[in-house]
C-alpha cells in the first residue's frame, strides 16, 4: 500500500504537525484500513515457525542480547588483533565471531521481535493509458518530423560531422592500443648459427647431456628476457630410440640423437613442460596434448592440432650445438594469417 | 517545517514546535522542501519483500560484491600493476633472489608484509568465487520459477550481463598477481583471442599492446579490473535493483497472494533488520573462509616465467567450463587458401560460451515463441508445473556440469587410476548424452509429479515423493504447531507499528487505538 498515487487529505499540505499528524504527514492510509485497525502480537502466535518465540519474547531478547555481546567482543578482539598484527587465523576468527554474531542477533531481532504480518502491498500496473502512450509517440515522431522536414540539410550535416568524429576518434584509439600484427607472429629470435644456451646462458656442448636427457634452450643472449622466452623457448632432447622419424628433408636436423622442438604448445601456447621419458612423449600439462618426440613431435593425443615446430640444429667445430636456421613456421597456436607451411606428414628416415 | 514565525524561547518550546517526530521530522521537512522525498520515501519504506529463502540468493551476490569492493580498495593501496622485472629480497625467504615482476612482488608483500594483507587478499578471492556462484544459483532460481517472464525480461538480461562481467572480472582479477598459474592463464586467453578468424590477431595485439607477452597487459588488466568493469557492474546492479523496486517482487502462490499484490515484510524495519544482519553474516563467513581456507597461495606457485608450468593447472571454478570444453574438443584445425581457422580453440572457447550466454539472454523470447504467452506474470511457477522449461534448465545444467568436470580429466585419471584416453572419451560422450538424459528424466519426473493425486489442490505444504517401487505419492507435510489455525489474510503495512511491553507470557491482546492508521501491537 501507500503508493504515491494515494489520495491525500486536504490538511496534509499543512506544515504544522500536530498530534494527529501521524495520520496525515506520512501520506495517509486507505479509508478501509483506518476502520480495521488490526492488532498483532510482535510475532504472531499462529505462525508455526515463530510460535515459541511469540510465547517467550524475553528469551528471544536474551538470545539477541547475548549475540550482540559476543559480537561486540568479537569486533573488539578483531581490533586488538589488528593492532597487535596477529596471525591471519586470529584476525579471521575474531572478525567472523564479531560480524556473524552481530548479524545473527540483528536477523533474529528482525524475525522474532518485529511484527511479521503478513503485510501486503498492492501492485499498480506500470503501463500508462493508451492515450499517454500515443501522446509520447506523437511528440517524438511529429517533433522529429518538424526538424527533419524543414531542416533536412542541417540534420544531415550534423550527422555527418558526428559520424566522422566517431570514426576519427575510434580509429586512432584502436590503432594506438598496439602495433599491427604484420609478420611478428612468424618470427622468433632463432637465426642461422644461433648458439643454443640454457636458462642461465650456458652454451650446450654435445657431451653435456646424457641419452634421455632434456633441456630448455634459448638462442644466445635472449635467455633472460620474458618476451624472448615466451616465443623462443625450445626443448632439446637427446633421444634414446635409435630410429627417429622426421619429416621429409629433415634427415640431418638432429645430430648425435639431439632433437630440438619449440616448447610452445600448438594448442594454446602453454610450455610443453612434461616429458614422458619411456615413451618419449612431450606432454602439455594444460590440456594434455602429447607429442611423440620420435615421430617429428606429431600430436598423438589431446587437442593440439599440429606437431611442435622443429629447430634444425648442428654441432659446430668446437662441439657446441647451434641452430642451422630459424623455425620454418610460426610457433605456438594457430591464427587466421597462419599459412599451411610446415604441416606435412612425417616420413620414416 | 517552516520556522518563519517567532523563534522559540525555551528548549522545550523548540521541541514542541518540532512536533512528535522531532529532529527526524525536521530533517525530512528540510529535504522534502527541496527534493520532495516524503511520498516516495514512505512508499519505499513500505516496499514488501516476500519471505522465502530462495530470495536470499541474490542478496548473497550483492553482499559478496560489497565485500569485494571493500577488500578490493584495500588491495589497491598496496598492489603494484607493473610487469617490470625485479629481484626479490623481501620477507618471504624461499623466494629470495628470484626474478619476478613488481606485480608478483607486491602481491607477495600484501600476503606477508602488510598488516591483515593475507586475510584481505584471501577474502577478496573467496568473495569473488562466492559472488559468481551465488549469481549462478540465483539465476537458476529465477529460471526454474519463471520469474524472468514479462515484465521482467529486461532484468533477466541485466542479470546475465552481470554474470558475464563477473566471470570476466574474476578472470582478470586472478590474473593480476602474475604468478605461474595466472600467467599461464593470460597466455591461454591470448591464444583464444588469436583463434578468432579474420580479426583475432588484431584483437590480441591491441589488447596486449603487441605480441605476447607484451609489456603492458597487467597495467591494462588492472585498470579494467579496478575501475572499468566495477563501474559497469555497479551501474548494472543499480539498474537491477531499480527495476526490482519499480516492478516489485515476484512471489510464490499462497493464501492472499495474487497477481496484483505482494505479501511479505516491509523494507523498514523488518526486512532492513534481517537483510543487514544477513549482510554481516555473509561478511563474517567470507572472513572465516579467507582466514582459514587457503586460496590461491601464489608464493607456492612461484613467479610467472613463460618457460615454466605446473602440473594439474586449473583456473578458478567459473572458468572451468571453458577449460573442460577446450580439453574434450578434438584437434580440428582448418587450413586452406593460406589461412588457418583453429576450430579446436575457436569452437569451445569462443563459440560455445557465446552460444550458452546468448541462449540464456534470449530465453524469455524463446519461451514466449513456444508458449505464445504474452501475459504479465507476478506469481511464480512451481518447477514441476512447467516440465519443458524445467527439463531445458536441467539439460543446460547437465551440459555445463559435464564440461566443468571435464576440466579435471588428468586429475580424475590419476585419482581413479584410469587411462586418460578413457576419461577423455567418457566426457566426449557424456557431453552429448548427459544433457539429453537429464532433460528427459527431468521432464518425465515433472509429469509424474503433476499426476499425483492431491499434489495440485493443497492447503498446506504437500511433499511429493518417490517410493522405492518408483511410484509417486503426495504426502501432507508433518503437521506443525499452529497448523490447525487459519492463516491470516495479509494486511496493509500500518503507518505506525507500536511495540508496547507486556508482562512475559501474556497472550496477545487487542487494545484499540484512536489514532487512525496506527496499529498498536502488543507482545
Amino acid at each position: 500500500m501507500s503508493e504515491p498515487e494515494e489520495p491525500r487529505a486536504a490538511g496534509d499540505e499543512d506544515d504544522s504537525v500536530t498530534a494527529g499528524g501521524a495520520g496525515g504527514a506520512g501520506g495517509g492510509t486507505r479509508d478501509g484500513h483506518r476502520a480495521a485497525v488490526a492488532l498483532l502480537p510482535a510475532v504472531r502466535a499462529d505462525d508455526p515457525h515463530l510460535a515459541d518465540a511469540a510465547r517467550h519474547p524475553r528469551r528471544v531478547e536474551a538470545i539477541v542480547g547475548l549475540c550482540f555481546l559476543v559480537g561486540i567482543a568479537g569486533v573488539a578482539a578483531f581490533g586488538g588483533a589488528f593492532v597487535e598484527n596477529a596471525d591471519t587465523q586470529v584476525l579471521a576468527g575474531t572478525l567472523f565471531v564479531g560480524l556473524f554474531f552481530l548479524g545473527f542477533g540483528l536477523t533474529a531481532w528482525g524475525k522474532y521481535l518485529m511484527p511479521q504480518g503478513p503485510f501486503v502491498e498492492e501492485r499498480h500496473p506500470l503501463e500508462s493509458s493508451a492515450r499517454d502512450r500515443q501522446a509520447m509517440a506523437a511528440a517524438l515522431v511529429e517533433r522529429t518530423g518538424i526538424v527533419v522536414k524543414r531542416r533536412k540539410l542541417l540534420g544531415g550535416l550534423l550527422a555527418t560531422g558526428l559520424g566522422i568524429f566517431g570514426i576519427v576518434a575510434a580509429f586512432p584509439l584502436l590503432r594506438s592500443l598496439g602495433p599491427k600484427p604484420g609478420s611478428t607472429l612468424f618470427k622468433t629470435n632463432w637465426k642461422k648459427g644461433s648458439l643454443l644456451v640454457d636458462y642461465y646462458g650456458k652454451p650446450v656442448h654435445r657431451t653435456d647431456m646424457q641419452v634421455g636427457g632434456l633441456l630448455t634452450v634459448f638462442p644466445e643472449g635472449k635467455e633472460s628476457t620474458l618476451t624472448a622466452q615466451a616465443v623462443d623457448q625450445a626443448v632439446l632432447i637427446r633421444v634414446q630410440s635409435t630410429t627417429l622419424v622426421t619429416m621429409k628433408g629433415r634427415g640431418d636436423w638432429s645430430p648425435d640423437g639431439y632433437v630440438c622442438y619449440s616448447k610452445v604448445c600448438t594448442h594454446l601456447g602453454c610450455p610443453v613442460g612434461l616429458y614422458e621419458q619411456e615413451l618419449e612423449l612431450l606432454v602439455c600439462p594444460c590440456h594434455q596434448s602429447m607429442f611423440d618426440v620420435r615421430d617429428g613431435a606429431f600430436p598423438v593425443f589431446g587437442p593440439a592440432p599440429r606437431p611442435l615446430p622443429q629447430l634444425p640444429i648442428y654441432v659446430d667445430s668446437e662441439g657446441f650445438l647451434r641452430a642451422r636456421e630459424g623455425f620454418d613456421q610460426p610457433v605456438g597456436p594457430g591464427f587466421w594469417e597462419r599459412t599451411t607451411e610446415g604441416n606435412g606428414k612425417a616420413s620414416a628416415t | 517545517m517552516a520556522l518563519t514565525d517567532s523563534q522559540p524561547r525555551t528548549r522545550r518550546e523548540a521541541r514542541r514546535k518540532l512536533g512528535p517526530y522531532g529532529r527526524v521530522q525536521q530533517a525530512i521537512n528540510e529535504l522534502d522542501e527541496r527534493v520532495g522525498i516524503a511520498k516516495g520515501g514512505r512508499s519505499l519504506l513500505d516496499k514488501i519483500f516476500p519471505d522465502h529463502w530462495s530470495f536470499m540468493l541474490g542478496e548473497i551476490a550483492l553482499y559478496s560484491f560489497v565485500v569485494l569492493v571493500a577488500t578490493g580498495i584495500f588491495l589497491t593501496l598496496y598492489y603494484v600493476p607493473s610487469s617490470a622485472q625485479v629481484v626479490y629480497h623481501g620477507v618471504y625467504k624461499p623466494l629470495d633472489g628470484q626474478r619476478m615482476s613488481e606485480a608478483y612482488e607486491s602481491t607477495i608483500d600484501i600476503s606477508f608484509a602488510v598488516r591483515a594483507g593475507l586475510l584481505m587478499r584471501q577474502v577478496h578471492h573467496w568473495a569473488a568465487d562466492v559472488f559468481v556462484g551465488s549469481i549462478v544459483v540465483h539465476m537458476a532460481r529465477i529460471f526454474f520459477t519463471g520469474a524472468f517472464r514479462k515484465p521482467r525480461e529486461l532484468n533477466w538480461t541485466i542479470g546475465i550481463t552481470l554474470l558475464i562481467l563477473a566471470i570476466l572480472n574474476g578472470f582478470i582479477g586472478y590474473s593480476l598477481p602474475d604468478d605461474l598459474i595466472s600467467g599461464t592463464g593470460i597466455r591461454i586467453a591470448y591464444s583464444i583471442l588469436l583463434s578468432i578468424p579474420f580479426v583475432g590477431t588484431y584483437l590480441a595485439f591491441f589488447l596486449f599492446g603487441g605480441a605476447y607477452p607484451g609489456h603492458i597487459i597487467l597495467e591494462r588488466f588492472y585498470i579494467v579490473h579496478v575501475l572499468i568493469l566495477p563501474l559497469i557492474i555497479i551501474g548494472l546492479i543499480g539498474a537491477h535493483l531499480g527495476l526490482l523496486v519499480r516492478q516489485k517482487h515476484t512471489q510464490f502462490p499462497g493464501r492472499g497472494r495474487t497477481e496484483h499484490n505482494v505479501v511479505g515484510s516491509p523494507l523498514f524495519p523488518q526486512f532492513a533488520a534481517k537483510t543487514t544482519g544477513f549482510m554481516l553474516m555473509v561478511t563474517g563467513v567470507l572472513g572465516v573462509l579467507g582466514g582459514f581456507a587457503q586460496i590461491n597461495p601464489i608464493w607456492q606457485f612461484g613467479p610467472y616465467e613463460p618457460t615454466k608450468i605446473s602440473y594439474a593447472v586449473q583456473p578458478d571454478w567459473y572458468m572451468g567450463f571453458l577449460d573442460g570444453a577446450l580439453r574434450i574438443m578434438p584437434s580440428w584445425e582448418f587450413t586452406a587458401w593460406g589461412h588457418t581457422i583453429p576450430w579446436e580453440v575457436f569452437l569451445p572457447a569462443v563459440v560455445f560460451p557465446g552460444l550458452i550466454f546468448n541462449i540464456c539472454l534470449a530465453w524469455p523470447m524463446i519461451e514466449r515463441r513456444f508458449t505464445g504467452d504474452y501475459e504479465i506474470h507476478n506469481l511464480l511457477d512451481r518447477p514441476r508445473d512447467r516440465p519443458k522449461r524445467t527439463a531445458a534448465g536441467a539439460a543446460m545444467i547437465a551440459l555445463l556440469f559435464t564440461v566443468f568436470a571435464a576440466s579435471s580429466t588428468d586429475v580424475l585419471a590419476n585419482y581413479f587410476h584410469l587411462s586418460l584416453n578413457a576419461v577423455l572419451w567418457f566426457f566426449r560422450i557424456a557431453v552429448v548424452v548427459a544433457p539429453i538424459l537429464a532433460g528427459l528424466v527431468t521432464w518425465r519426473v515433472c509429469i509424474e509429479m503433476q499426476r499425483v493425486p492431491g499434489a495440485v489442490q493443497r492447503k498446506r505444504a504437500m511433499i511429493v515423493s518417490r517410493t522405492p517401487e518408483g511410484e509417486y505419492v503426495a504426502v501432507p507435510a508433518e503437521p506443525r504447531p499452529g497448523d490447525e489455525q487459519l492463516e491470516l489474510e495479509p494486511e496493509p503495512v500500518p503507518l505506525r507499528i507500536e511495540l508496547e511491553p507486556e508482562p512475559v507470557g501474556a497472550s496477545a491482546t487487542t487494545a484499540p487505538t484512536d489514532e487512525p492508521g496506527v496499529r498498536r501491537v502488543t507482545r
